[in-house]
């Protein structure tokens, strides 16, 4: 899911509560494609200890559309397989990581 | 008011000091600025800092290192300055360009007339992985950090980007690890004296693919300094100021993913942008500059974002040897953060202080001849914020 601004139209992802662009605070929920394109990636060998028993893990920046971005894990795929350009969809579920921060909504994406 | 100076100073350095950069095991924080704040005292005897000195802005970024915060007053009160106004700054590893750049602000309000501007940090008693989280505080909470993605991760993330858009190569940012060592062991305040070769970057461990161990800056402790005041009265208390002719500071979005390019630094864009038209000085002009090479490819995106070169030809303009130490624009004399060390809050007063030092002709063996223009490129974050300043020779 993404916001868009019911004044100027500019999608957001993640929402905010004032629209950067135009400053208004009216918001319509908009569906996006599950489906999306890696714009890059990396490998994460030396990892913070919330995340230490998942080192390597790959990460990457996803587009779903025209400026609606967001990074996050790539799980599925080996280092040596992942392509800038490839396609992948995004999954809703845990990555497991050992941390005791607040809770946020979790996703990952692997190969469609 | 729009500032276009020409060359005319905004402020004038009349003095600076830095600690010797590195591991500090028996001091904290405020012990490391002390030795700093000494030196910028012994440098400028004209100077009484008791009485003169009206105001302390502090770059420091983290409290979770050392569990201190209020980091304005307890410096205040450690370099001999209790009950001036003093003031931390934050902007994570820009945070002393930003003191800088309020210290500015505070000589031209006229409310102080001489101003000491300095960052510190203390950080090697913690071990890699806690320096890791800490310094991930400065990119997005609920994104970035909450999906295991460390500074050299957001780095790496432009690397590979920028290798992808131009074609760049390991090659090409390991010698700019090769080229800030060499100069480094020339300084003796850096934290690491050893030169290094392409190789020793090239088969060094993976911190974040393609960043290794050795594309990566040092952790390290240390204190950086400067005493600024009016243009108008600086040859009071030195024969030799060093101008500020320029400055600029631009922010940008907090989280990396959500701009529209990965391959530059916007923030870095505009903050030069600004330093250049307020200065009057082209980047041809420049004949010194310490850039803010967290990481190799940093100091290729610097290149290409202060005009040095066009966009996508960082790597062949560090190929080219155009900033080597005899080139025509020497980048990081002093090792950059790469050798010299990364103590996040003294970096951006740091590398003025190098900048200092070029221009009053005391940078000894690194010393670029008859250096007249200098450029500090300071970046905080993933370039969440950048602040650049430009000074000239008196």
């Amino acid at each position: 899911m993404a916001a868009e601004c019911e004044q100027c139209g500019k999608k957001h992802l993640p929402p905010r509560p004032i629209c950067d662009n135009c400053l208004s605070e009216n918001f319509k929920w908009i569906e996006l494609s599950k489906k999306g394109k890696l714009l890059t990636y990396t490998t994460i060998y030396v990892a913070p200890n919330q995340f230490k028993d998942l080192a390597p893990y790959s990460v990457g920046i996803v587009q779903f559309e025209k400026d609606l971005k967001i990074p996050g894990m790539i799980i599925g795929i080996p280092e040596d397989k992942i392509r800038i350009g490839m396609a992948l969809i995004i999954h809703f579920d845990s990555i497991g990581s050992q941390e005791t921060w607040h809770e946020w909504p979790r996703y990952y994406f692997k190969e469609r | 008011m729009n500032y276009c100076l020409k060359g005319k100073p905004l402020v004038s350095i009349i003095s600076a000091g830095l600690s010797k950069f590195g591991r500090h095991t028996d001091l904290c924080a405020r012990e490391i600025f002390a030795y700093a704040a000494k030196e910028a005292f012994m440098r400028c005897p004209r100077l009484d800092p008791k009485r003169d000195i009206k105001a302390l802005f502090i770059g420091h970024m983290g409290e979770s290192y050392e569990h201190q915060g209020h980091t304005g007053a307890s410096i205040a009160d450690w370099i001999g300055l209790l009950n001036i106004s003093a003031t931390r700054t934050e902007a994570a590893c820009a945070s002393s360009g930003v003191a800088l750049r309020s210290g500015i602000f505070a000589v031209l309000s006229g409310l102080a007339d001489i101003v000491m501007v300095g960052g510190v940090e203390k950080m090697t008693h913690r071990n890699t992985d806690k320096v890791t989280e800490y310094l991930a505080m400065a990119s997005d909470y609920p994104f970035e950090q909450w999906n295991g993605i460390t500074f050299p991760g957001l780095y790496a993330l432009m690397a590979k980007a920028h290798m992808h858009k131009y074609g760049t190569t390991e090659k090409q940012m390991a010698l700019v690890a090769v080229k800030n060592h060499f100069n480094g062991n020339m300084n003796p305040k850096a934290h690491m004296h050893k030169e290094i070769t392409i190789e020793k970057v090239l088969n060094s461990i993976p911190i974040s693919t393609p960043l290794k161990l050795y594309d990566c800056s040092l952790i390290s402790d240390g204190a950086s300094c400067a005493i600024i005041t009016k243009p108008e009265i600086a040859k009071k208390y030195t024969d030799k100021p060093v101008h500020i002719i320029g400055s600029g500071q631009a922010s940008d979005t907090i989280g990396l993913f959500e701009r529209n390019s990965f391959t530059s630094l916007m923030s870095a864009k505009l903050a030069s942008k600004k330093a250049y038209e307020m200065s009057g000085v082209n980047p041809n002009d420049i004949d010194v500059a310490e850039v803010h090479d967290c990481f190799t490819i940093a100091e290729l995106i610097a290149y290409e974002d202060l005009n040095f070169c066009k966009a996508g030809e960082g790597g062949k303009f560090v190929e080219s040897g155009n900033s080597k130490l005899d080139g025509k624009f020497p980048t990081n004399t002093s090792g950059g953060l790469k050798s010299k060390g990364h103590p996040v809050g003294a970096t951006g007063i740091a590398q003025a202080y190098e900048i200092y030092l070029q221009l009053t002709e005391q940078a000894e063996k690194r010393q670029v001849k008859d250096a007249e223009i200098g450029l500090t490129h300071n970046v905080g974050g993933s370039g969440s914020t950048a602040a650049v300043h430009v000074y000239r020779r008196d």
